[in-house]
């Protein structure tokens, strides 16, 4: 299909005897928010780190907009359009908002190798980063010390900053922990938006926003894919009931 | 509120102050002991860019310190015997001119960084602080063991090198030269701090993951730090030497290493003065108790305890009420 970016083929993980990842095969298309759910220790986050790198399968490929990323670093991933965000935040927690987002800018579009320029007087870099904050809304937070942001202002942060790499896809993994109701509320209409922009591989618990967000739904379970479609068809599916949503969905 | 502007001019105009006032009631001991703290305070500013900005804790920046001074040791030795340094590609007869010592202090300075930074920058946390204590020893004992430039006795230098168009044995102009290169590194240390550089360095130090995930390489800027960082303690290196005219295997002991790390915790890490305002306290305390008692440590002990438990930003941070770089 010529409208996937981002894909993995047989991806297998295994941690001794424990088959963390068990055969995945799933892709992103462009536009669409691709959700995984799944019980604790399904495997999600073991997936996550080997699509961004953390982690090297012992099978199986990842690909990114048609070209395969395996072998390549976290860093490099990220410079090829891989925009991740974090369970738990990963942010400067001693800068400020702005230079969380000005920090993307350079490392996906910019050099870190000038020691001369200030970095909040590259004009370039800062437009992109202000773009970014003012896409999230955080724009009025500019200039606030990270440590001294709200939980759910952190979690637009990082958004924010995954935005800065301008990515070809998003990798979210559960951008909604930690939120109450209408924080909750908010971000879903954020990401709702972002799809245009780049679509998203998002990993949550939260259902209400997984089936307020997500065009397809795979579920993992035990670190294999044992159901993919549209939210229609997980919630009325009879293994997945059994496996994972229990008899009140 | 004090803010941390007013403190670093304080601190630079004392620092400028007291030798000019030293000189006109004649009294140029004070003028080379302020001295000894303008070149401590230069080998903790290259520290503290590893330490406060990149968040490396090296046990082992006594290896550039003495490196410098050994640099010039060696060059200012065979330049006062007229005998020839076979360096195997070429041949000098060394020299005494200053420029030329400290730019060879700082080239063999970065490349020994170069290659230790390689090494030891696979590591982190505790086992980083061990390799760099290693490279440390083994310098020191090389130094030790160097019979053709003293062995544990070191090289003394007759006359002090010489700077151009200066007298640099009048102890103000020699205090002038240290002075500016000090205020100098600062202000190359601010612009490095604000430039991109300076900012990928920070969050790597913050979060490692967070600079991998938006395509820098931390282990490439600690790298490069770490370098820089090597290159300004071993131009220290070579001032230290030249204000002693003397160099000894002490240069590289792993007391320096220590005692560099705790100005910068005492000033304040990751601040553009930290060093400084630690340098001073040391040498202060070095000097006022040291005379009273051999165990003046023990004070030195104490201050660093009380800041370590009660403001974690130093001296600077205690002042301006806000915290420094978390290690």
């Amino acid at each position: 299909m010529s409208d996937v970016v981002l894909s993995t083929h047989n991806l297998t993980k295994r941690f001794g005897a424990l088959v963390a990842t068990d055969d995945v095969s799933i892709d992103l298309r462009a536009g669409e928010v691709h959700a995984i759910i799944g019980p604790n220790g399904a495997g999600k986050s073991t997936l996550i780190q080997q699509i961004c790198g953390g982690l090297k399968p012992d099978a199986g490929r990842v690909e990114l907009v048609g070209r395969d990323v395996s072998s390549l670093t976290t860093q490099a991933r990220a410079k090829a359009g891989l925009g991740r965000t974090f369970q738990i935040s990963q942010l400067c927690m001693e800068d400020t908002v702005l230079e969380n987002v000005l920090l993307g800018a350079i490392g996906a579009g910019g050099s870190p190798w000038r020691f001369w320029r200030g970095a909040l007087g590259l004009t370039d870099m800062r437009e992109r980063a202000q773009a970014a904050l003012h896409r999230v809304g955080l724009a009025d937070a500019a200039d606030i010390r990270c440590a001294n942001l709200s939980h759910g202002q952190r979690r637009q942060l990082e958004v924010a900053v995954a935005l800065t790499l301008n990515p070809r896809a998003f990798v979210m993994d559960e951008p909604m922990a930690g939120l109450g109701a209408d924080g909750s509320k908010q971000l879903t209409a954020l990401l709702d938006g972002l799809r245009a922009e780049a679509p998203i591989l998002l990993v949550e618990h939260d259902m209400d926003a997984v089936f307020a967000l997500a065009d397809r739904i795979s579920v993992l379970v035990y670190g294999k894919v044992i159901a993919t479609g549209t939210a229609d068809d997980i919630r009325a599916s009879d293994v997945v009931r059994e496996a994972y949503l229990g008899t009140e969905a | 509120m004090i803010n941390e502007r007013m403190i670093n001019a304080l601190v630079l105009a004392g620092l400028l102050a007291l030798p000019l006032y030293a000189l006109a009631v004649d009294e140029p001991f004070t003028i080379t002991l302020v001295t000894r703290a303008v070149i401590l305070a230069l080998a903790a500013v290259g520290l503290n860019i590893v330490l406060g900005f990149g968040g490396m804790v090296s046990f082992g920046h006594a290896v550039f310190f003495g490196i410098g001074g050994y640099a010039m040791g060696i060059l200012a030795y065979h330049a006062q015997t007229y005998s020839t340094l076979d360096l195997g590609l070429f041949t000098t007869e060394g020299t005494k001119l200053m420029p030329v010592i400290w730019l060879v202090a700082m080239a063999v300075s970065g490349l020994v960084a170069l290659i230790i930074g390689l090494l030891s920058l696979r590591t982190s946390g505790v086992y980083f602080i061990m390799i760099t204590l290693a490279f440390g020893q083994m310098f020191f004992y090389f130094a030790i063991s160097w019979a053709e430039y003293g062995g544990e006795d070191g090289v003394s230098i007759y006359v002090r090198n010489s700077f151009p168009g200066l007298n640099t044995l009048v102890p103000i102009q020699f205090f002038a030269i240290c002075f500016v290169i000090l205020c100098l590194v600062l202000f190359l240390k601010e612009r490095l701090r604000a430039s991109p550089f300076g900012l990928a360095l920070n969050a790597a130090r913050q979060s490692a993951t967070r600079a991998e995930t938006v395509g820098l390489n931390p282990m490439r800027l600690r790298l490069v730090a770490f370098v820089i960082s090597g290159m300004i303690t071993g131009l220290a290196g070579a001032l230290f030497a030249d204000l002693n005219r003397f160099v000894s295997p002490s240069m590289f002991s792993w007391q320096l290493s220590g005692e560099l790390i705790v100005l910068i915790i005492i000033g304040g890490a990751g601040r553009l003065m930290g060093p400084v305002i630690g340098a001073c306290v040391f040498v202060a305390l070095e000097h006022f108790l040291g005379g009273l008692t051999d165990f003046w440590h023990v004070y030195l002990g104490l201050i660093l305890l009380g800041i370590v438990l009660f403001g974690r930003g130093g001296i600077i941070g205690m002042l301006t009420r806000t915290e420094g770089a978390h290690v």
